[in-house]
């Protein structure tokens, strides 16, 4: 009469006439169970002694099925929270952040002459080999450790999207805020060579989660204390985990002595998944030194809070 | 458990659905507030997105 899919009836000395009383309460060898018929059947405590055990043996099982169930469900919570409700309480923070940056710089601005180390090609006049003639880039000196040194803008990752860029890649202390670390071993904004950053791509924000959406062309904006360098989305690849060249002054060709300034954003690749990595490169286009305000696209953006 | 539970609120059953809403409410409160940033922090660094040796 049990089905085969009724776990109770694998117990050792399920007591049949119990079952059926609970089934066809007329039946007349049924034992009494106690209860009205009304309520989860699961929770039934027959009074005899003979289905007391088995009874404790019943509520224990449902009962860990029970905390199972609620496991699960608060693994996928947290998943969920994780992705979604963590990633704006971050990005609200970062954009409050990333604009506190901005006005701080603003209200007191490094003068042209005051940058704290040059560009050999910048002391000598030279204007970016890749620029369009416009001013040579001042470089700055490499932040503290997690200090926030930085604004990254990407129109392409949203109309109003910057993120703060942070010296330093390790996960907490940098990453999981939701913005951008800088590769300690690669160069500083605007400077010969190759200025390289990660960010989390799903979860923490997911600021770089629109990194394969990038078009030929489009601008990629850094922020410093300087000014604003504006780079230009050169190209896509996929790596593994282990690719460091990536980060070398001229990318996957070590040692090499570089002739571009570039930008490189890595992050994680597939898509929740990270067995490989996606590196995005830019090229520098131009700079615009504070005294000249804030590229247009990006002008209303700049000091603006969440 | 969440059985016994149900039984163990007093009221109509409107009042314990408004009774288990709010309580599930909190909960879940607490879990975002609280408990999962914990969790977070605890957890290891978590998706690696940075090219190592």
């Amino acid at each position: 009469m049990a089905g085969v899919t009724d776990i109770f009836s694998l117990l050792p000395g399920e007591p049949e006439p119990e079952r059926r009383a609970r089934r066809e309460p007329e039946a007349p060898e049924g034992e009494p169970t106690g209860q009205p018929a009304s309520g989860p059947s699961s929770d039934r405590r027959p009074r005899d002694n003979r289905g007391r055990s088995r009874s404790v043996v019943r509520s224990a099982i449902g009962v860990a099925g029970e905390l199972l169930i609620t496991a699960g469900v608060l693994v996928f919570l947290f998943l969920g929270w994780q992705l979604w409700i963590q990633g704006i309480a971050l990005n609200n923070t970062q954009t409050n952040e990333a604009s506190g940056l901005s006005q701080q710089w603003n209200a007191s601005p490094v003068g042209p002459v005051a940058p704290a180390s040059t560009d050999p090609a910048a002391s000598t006049g030279a204007p970016p080999a890749d620029g369009s003639g416009g001013v040579a880039p001042i470089v700055m000196a490499a932040p503290a450790e997690t200090k926030q040194f930085a604004v990254l803008y990407v129109p392409r990752f949203g109309a109003d999207y910057k993120r703060t860029i942070a010296e330093g890649v390790d996960a907490k202390a940098v990453l999981n805020a939701g913005g951008a670390g800088h590769y300690e071993q690669s160069a500083m904004p605007g400077a010969m060579g190759n200025f390289a950053i990660a960010a989390h791509r799903d979860g923490w924000g997911s600021p770089f989660i629109k990194i394969n959406e990038l078009k030929i062309g489009d601008p990629i904006y850094v922020e410093t204390q300087d000014g604003w360098y504006t780079y230009r989305y050169r190209d896509t690849e996929y790596v593994t985990p282990e690719g460091v060249d990536v980060l070398s002054a001229v990318p996957q060709v070590p040692d090499a002595a570089p002739t571009d300034r570039l930008i490189t954003l890595t992050s994680c690749n597939p898509l929740y998944i990270a067995s490989e990595r996606i590196i995005a490169y830019g090229v520098l286009d131009s700079f615009t030194p504070r005294s000249a305000g804030a590229p247009a696209e990006i002008a209303g953006l700049t000091g603006k809070g969440a | 458990m969440y059985g016994s539970l149900w039984r163990v609120l007093p009221g109509p059953v409107w009042l314990r659905i408004l009774m288990v809403v709010v309580a599930v409410a909190i909960i879940l409160f607490a879990l975002s507030t609280w408990v999962f940033p914990l969790v977070d922090g605890l957890l290891t660094p978590g998706q690696p997105v940075t090219v190592d040796p």
